[in-house]
């Protein structure tokens, strides 16, 4: 009994370990910049680097561009699925999880393929295609959570009885979808949404293939050519994505409240 | 003038029928339950007049207007779910408002109704609330009001009551029909609750495997049952084994003692026949002998308050029937002999006599 106590707790001691050391180091190492002190230079050096602004307010619109793309293809087809085409639920899922088994370096190698300049839709041509096939990349990478997220926000709620409801109400298809079916499944758009938002502020590979003037690429410039600052910004990000789950919880919460008592 | 026509109507589900050669006419204001064992079908004929199933065959005629290939969304019908269904998203007044709202009425149009129907279902200071705020009762309260805010030209209700508790059961289902009546609005109305149907309804559809049993109003139901499994499924009854005696004048013997029949029976020689008696047409121990007698044993006697229920053994039929409770009379005790009596017209003949 004692035994088996202290083997979970040395467990988790060695897990927590594991984890918060890199990250420990990584923290102090990037207060280091100034000899002899601790300081926040490389924070400072970081934030002010306009670059930095750049690329980073770059790659929140294509994530809120993703988002938006995604919620309107994600929502209706689960929905659908549900409702109408429950024998097509294990083909769809299937899709939903390709982008998780396909590398995104082959997905990339497809659209430079299919749409470079010389091509029949020459989107990598200029900036603007390369910030659609960059959405469009990102919306298919977020799939699977975008999709798992919503479809079990979907399961929660009896969709099919308020649909009917909504119905013989006389409401047409997008009023069901819009103001009945997609306000009820808010919570669990909202967790896919900070999901997405942490896959693509992050992503190196389709953006730097694309040419992209995203956040990713610029992280991976500025850890090959700099000593402090790559620590700042390992830290940076490392807090976006926590603040990220941090609001999913928080909603998440919102929502049980809101559930409790059916 | 009916106004609401079903006719001919059938559903199959692959090779397997729902519904079968259902026709029913239903005038403008008039309550109509389909009472039915489940899966008898009564959900699928709900949900075609609703528009959620498409008919294999037949015809739904709304107000003279063919309505079979119309959407739910074109047919203007008011519907409750048993599970209420209510959008939890919105308040109690945003529900009521939703189908006036769909139909695109003025502001002030659409908050004078929701006030109305929230008044009409007595939840006035509730319209702030969501969903989850609610009772099961009230949740249902406020399910009906949505589906007649818009004036829908029929209210259907699907088992709205079985997921509640008896109590709130009995006074919804009372608060349910005086709405209904108050707004003249022709309904349908889906139960497996005999009880439930008996007591609100106009007519009643009794169903059993997909077909209409017999239509009636509750009194020529429960009295007048036309066929055996009406009989037996509305109200309880005492199934009795008779030989036939002498057809023609309707002579038959239970357990060898002899009682005459309402009507003939249309076989000449001997046979068996099947009878069933009301437990409320059986008196025991009557002082008078008028109509027929048979005598027994008791059996078996439970008090259930006001009401005592006594079985008495003939021989190998056995008939139950109740008693009020009496304070200045004690209950019959088991083993006692015991004359049961009724009324030669109370005897039910369920099946044609066969030739043995
Ligand atoms: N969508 C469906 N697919 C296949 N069979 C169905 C479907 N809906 C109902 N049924 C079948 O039709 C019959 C009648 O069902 P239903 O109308 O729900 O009965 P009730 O409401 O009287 O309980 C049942 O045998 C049921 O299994
Ligand atoms: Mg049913």
């Amino acid at each position: 009994m004692k035994n088996s106590r202290l083997g979970s707790w040395l467990t988790i001691v060695l897990g927590a370990a594991y984890f918060l050391i890199p990250l420990i180091a990584t923290v102090e190492f990037s207060l280091r910049m100034k000899r002899g002190e601790y300081s926040l230079e490389a924070y400072r050096v970081v934030l002010t680097d306009p670059r930095f602004q750049a690329t980073f307010g770059y790659s929140t619109l294509i994530a809120l561009a993703t988002i938006v793309v995604g919620v309107l293809l994600v929502v209706p087809t689960a929905y659908w699925v549900q409702l109408r085409l429950p024998r097509w639920r294990p083909v769809v899922e299937f899709v939903t999880l390709l982008p998780l088994v396909i590398p995104p370096i082959v997905l990339v190698f497809g659209f430079l393929r299919l749409y470079n300049s010389s091509s029949w839709l020459p989107l990598t041509g200029s900036a603007r295609g390369t910030d659609v096939l960059l959405t469009l990349g990102y919306a298919t990478l977020a799939l699977p959570y975008m999709y798992r997220a919503v479809d079990t926000g979907l399961r929660a709620i009896d969709i099919r009885t308020l649909t009917q409801a909504a119905e013989s109400l006389g409401a047409s298809w997008p009023t069901i979808l819009f103001r009945v079916i997609l306000p009820n499944v808010r919570v669990a758009v909202l967790s896919g949404a900070f999901l997405t938002f942490a896959i693509v502020i992050g992503e190196f590979t389709i953006a730097s293939l694309l040419n992209a003037p995203a956040f990713g690429p610029y992280l991976q410039l500025i850890g090959a050519n700099r000593a402090y600052e790559p620590s700042a910004l390992a830290i940076i990000a490392f807090m976006i994505t926590w603040a990220c789950m941090g609001l999913i919880q928080v909603v998440g919460r919102g929502a049980n409240r809101y559930r409790a008592a059916r | 003038m009916s106004f609401l026509d079903i006719v001919n109507l059938q559903k199959s589900f692959g090779s397997a029928y729902a519904v079968k050669n259902f026709n029913l006419s239903v005038v403008r204001g008039e309550f109509v339950s389909f009472l039915g064992p489940s899966g008898c079908g009564k959900t699928t004929t709900l949900r075609m007049i609703a528009g959620f199933e498409h008919p294999t065959a037949g015809l739904i005629r709304i107000d003279g207007k063919d309505v079979t290939n119309l959407r739910p969304n074109q047919r203007k019908i008011g519907m409750v779910f048993q599970s209420y269904a209510l959008f939890p998203n919105m308040t109690v007044a945003e529900n009521v408002a939703f189908g006036l709202k769909v139909a695109r009425k003025p502001a002030e149009e659409v908050k004078a109704r929701v006030a109305e129907m929230l008044k009409l279902i007595g939840l006035p200071h509730l319209g702030d609330r969501y969903p989850y705020q609610l009772s099961g009762g009230q949740q249902q309260r406020v399910a009906l009001a949505r589906a007649i805010a818009p004036k829908p030209q029929i209210l259907l209700l699907d088992e709205p009551l079985s997921a509640l508790d008896a109590k709130i059961r009995i006074s919804l289902r009372e608060e349910i029909r005086a709405v209904q009546r108050e707004l003249g609005i022709t309904t349908i109305y889906v139960t497996h609750d005999q009880e439930e149907a008996l007591s609100m309804s106009d007519r009643i559809v009794v169903m059993n495997e997909g077909q209409v049993e017999q239509i009636g109003n509750p009194f020529e139901i429960y009295n007048r049952p036309s066929t055996r499994f009406v009989a037996s499924f509305v109200g309880t009854l005492n199934i009795l084994r008779a030989k036939v005696v002498d057809g023609a004048s309707g002579r038959v013997a239970v357990d060898g003692q002899e009682i005459i029949l309402p009507h003939g029976l249309p076989v000449s020689g001997a046979g068996e026949a099947t009878l069933a008696l009301r437990p409320e047409a059986i008196t025991l121990n009557a002082h008078d002998a008028s109509g027929s007698r048979l005598d027994g044993t008791i059996d078996e006697v439970s008090f259930l308050g006001s009401v005592i229920r006594i079985r008495v053994r003939l021989q190998n039929n056995i008939v139950t029937l109740d008693t009020f409770n009496n304070v200045g009379h004690r209950p019959p005790e088991r083993g006692q002999p015991a004359t049961i009596s009724f009324a030669r017209e109370d005897v039910l003949v369920l099946d044609e006599p066969q030739a043995a």
